[in-house]
């Protein structure tokens, strides 16, 4: 281990091992390569919009595809393109631009397999941004998970570090069904131990991120980074939280979840997305209804608000789940009696 | 014609059986709907015979087709098991899609069908993904997006359109152009009549048929496909035909002058046009066509019979194949 690398070089290397194991992987999405066209002459200028994709468009010429801006089409043509033997990595710029290409997304990969009676298989990668703390405002900065962990037929990852990053990317290339894959764009500078060799990490299994027995702390993508904060505040007060990291919303490791919280009795959920029909309302209503016996608090979850995704930096610094908000709602769970309301 | 004459008995058999089958599957359908025996939502394509026929001529099970709402045609041309989409239609266990999809989603990706779909303009970029996929693979595959009037009004195909020009792709975009966007007049929903002209704004030709006519159709889908097949790229394919029945059974059709669909019939029937043009040129001789009519009343009757008497699917299938693995 110890070779130190981004969370953006950790997508980047596993994009470029899994073309090079595999000629029916290609990508395609607007400006991944960036530039062709222009009057520079340089097909390969910006390598993504962010530049998770460089170096794979020089390598790979024929395999990697500069769209125009038309999601419908790309994303269908992503799709299409599986159905019939490749296995295609699209990137939708931001998550945000699902509205725009969501049918071929969710009435189309989602639902070929089943209403086509097992025939078919569909394996589509699609990455995409999310999150606030860019200063991105309302269209650009969205943490939509929950609209499709909710749809039968995708699978959802959500990493949370630069070695879930790229395990998690590569078994979503691998597997047969359609991925979506969210990157938080505020964690690309993220560095973190990457093995150079590929590896692949199994969707449906958390990670115990940090153990503790006083309270169980469910968080996905970037809130695990801030939860790991939380529990540095936490224990200077003497309070040892456990994080359980999903990794992916669907599938979903339950029974991680109910394990901690039968050891600690305990539960904060913490979610970037807002706080209806959610990840963290999810697994509310999860442990509720399976492990309410082992409840010795009520469940607190820390989530943004039912608001979009503010501009001014006042606003959105406190859009988001903080540190302290997470240190807080531990406490809270920690004080409160069984079966008080708030 | 020229065509005609190019055209190999066998062929021509083929081309019949085809709109005969779809024909009498249509017909029959109307009834048994009317019979209360099916479920759901029924989109019929009798009159659209000659254009799924026609272009299905040119390709073989390793070619793709994307389909419509209204796909029965579609898929009979494209070689799908007729007994298997009956049962589909009647939400058997024995369906092509073991009863999980219905009329509006039938597909076998064995015959190249990459299904009927429920959502207007949901195929064109499906299909340009078939064409990426065919020509980073080099297969030599083409595949075929059929849509309707209605249909090419949506951002999907227009995306698709330019997409599939800039790309090269091997695909040809077919416009079932009957006149309605289910109940909604072309006269009012778009301002172009020929729709192929739309092909000029993206680079592509576009090439405007009488869709009524099995020669038309098939010769412009040859030179189309097998320009696809060469590498040169897209074509936009417009044939202009009719919809016997409603947009969806039970549809009253009261957008629609009364003695329309009935003029279509008398004037219009692509069947009738094709059976006096190959027995008037003497390429087939009447009887052989009357003994596909026979045989395919037969099939038509046991794929029925056989629907019915099919099991439905066990509530243990309500949640499988959802994922591949999960």
């Amino acid at each position: 281990m110890a070779r130190k690398l981004s969370f953006l070089l950790a997508i980047n290397e596993a994009m470029h091992q899994e073309m090079a194991r595999d000629e029916r992987v290609i990508i395609l999405g607007e400006d991944i390569a960036g530039g062709a066209g222009g009057s520079a002459g340089n097909d390969e200028a910006w390598g993504g919009a962010l530049g998770a994709t460089q170096g794979l468009k020089t390598k790979y010429p024929h395999r990697v595809l500069d769209t125009p801006i038309s999601e419908s089409a790309f994303i269908g043509a992503a799709v299409g393109a599986a159905a019939s033997g490749l296995r295609p990595i699209a990137e939708l710029m931001f998550v945000d631009f699902m509205g725009v290409c969501f049918d071929q997304i969710f009435n189309q990969a989602a639902k070929f397999r089943y209403m086509f009676g097992g025939n078919a298989i569909t394996p589509v990668v699609i990455r995409t941004m999310y999150g606030a703390g860019l200063r991105a405002a309302s269209q650009h900065s969205q943490t939509l998970y929950p609209l499709f962990t909710h749809i039968p037929g995708l699978k959802v990852v959500v990493p949370s570090s630069p070695y879930d990053a790229k395990g998690l990317l590569i078994t979503a290339v691998r597997d047969d069904d359609p991925v979506i894959f969210f990157e938080h764009k505020a964690m690309y500078e993220l560095e973190g131990d990457v093995p150079e060799e590929s590896y692949s990490i199994p969707f449906g299994e958390a990670n115990i991120v940090r153990e503790g027995g006083d309270v169980t702390v469910v968080a996905i993508g970037r809130m695990v980074q801030h939860a790991l904060q939380a529990a540095e505040t936490l224990a200077a007060e003497g309070i040892q939280i456990e994080i359980v990291d999903p990794r992916t919303t669907s599938p979903l490791d339950e029974e991680t979840i109910y394990e901690s919280v039968e050891s600690t009795g305990r539960l904060v959920v913490v979610d970037e997305a807002h706080p209806r029909c959610s990840f963290a309302s999810d697994v509310a209503a999860l442990v509720a209804q399976n492990a309410f016996d082992a409840l010795r608090a009520p469940i607190r979850m820390v989530t943004s608000p039912h608001s979009p995704v503010p501009f001014s930096p006042a606003l959105e610094d406190v859009f988001v789940p903080s540190p302290e908000r997470i240190a807080a709602a531990v406490r809270d769970v920690l004080g409160a009696k069984s079966g008080s309301r708030r | 014609m020229t065509v005609t004459a190019e055209l190999s008995q066998e062929s021509l058999l083929r081309g019949y059986r085809t709109m005969r089958t779809i024909r009498d599957f249509e017909e029959r359908l109307h009834i048994e709907i009317a019979n209360a025996q099916i479920p759901g939502f029924v989109h019929l394509y009798a009159g659209e015979e000659a254009v799924a026929a026609g272009v299905c001529s040119h390709l073989s099970d390793e070619d793709w087709v994307s389909s419509t709402h209204r796909g029965h045609g579609h898929a009979i041309a494209k070689g799908c098991d007729v007994k298997g989409m009956m049962a589909e239609i009647y939400g058997r266990a024995t369906g092509l899609c073991k009863g999980k999809g219905g009329s509006m989603h039938i597909a076998d990706f064995r015959r190249g069908m990459l299904g009927a779909n429920g959502i207007v303009g949901g195929g064109p970029p499906l299909i340009c993904g078939v064409g990426l996929s065919a020509k980073v693979r080099r297969s030599g595959q083409v595949g075929v997006a059929f849509l309707g009037d209605g249909a090419s009004n949506q951002g999907t195909f227009l995306e698709s359109l330019n997409l599939s020009a800039i790309w090269k792709l091997p695909v040809v975009f077919v416009v079932e152009n009957n006149g309605y966007g289910e109940a909604t007049g072309q006269s009012y929903h778009q301002a172009v009549e020929d729709i192929a002209k739309r092909a000029d704004g993206f680079g592509l030709p576009g090439v405007t048929v009488d869709g009524n006519d099995y020669f038309a159709v098939a010769e412009a889908a040859g030179i189309a496909i097998g320009r696809a097949r060469a590498g040169h790229g897209p074509t936009l394919l417009e044939c202009k035909t009719t919809r016997f029945f409603g947009h969806f059974e039970g549809d009253t059709q009261t957008y629609r002058d009364p003695n329309e669909a009935a003029e279509a019939r008398a004037s219009r029937d692509c069947l009738v046009a094709f059976r006096a043009r190959v027995t008037d040129a003497g390429l087939l001789a009447g009887a052989a066509l009357d003994a596909i009519d026979v045989e395919i009343a037969q099939l038509i009757d046991e794929s029925v019979a056989e629907a019915l008497a099919a099991p439905w699917p066990d509530v243990s299938e309500l949640s499988t194949d959802v994922y591949i693995k999960y």
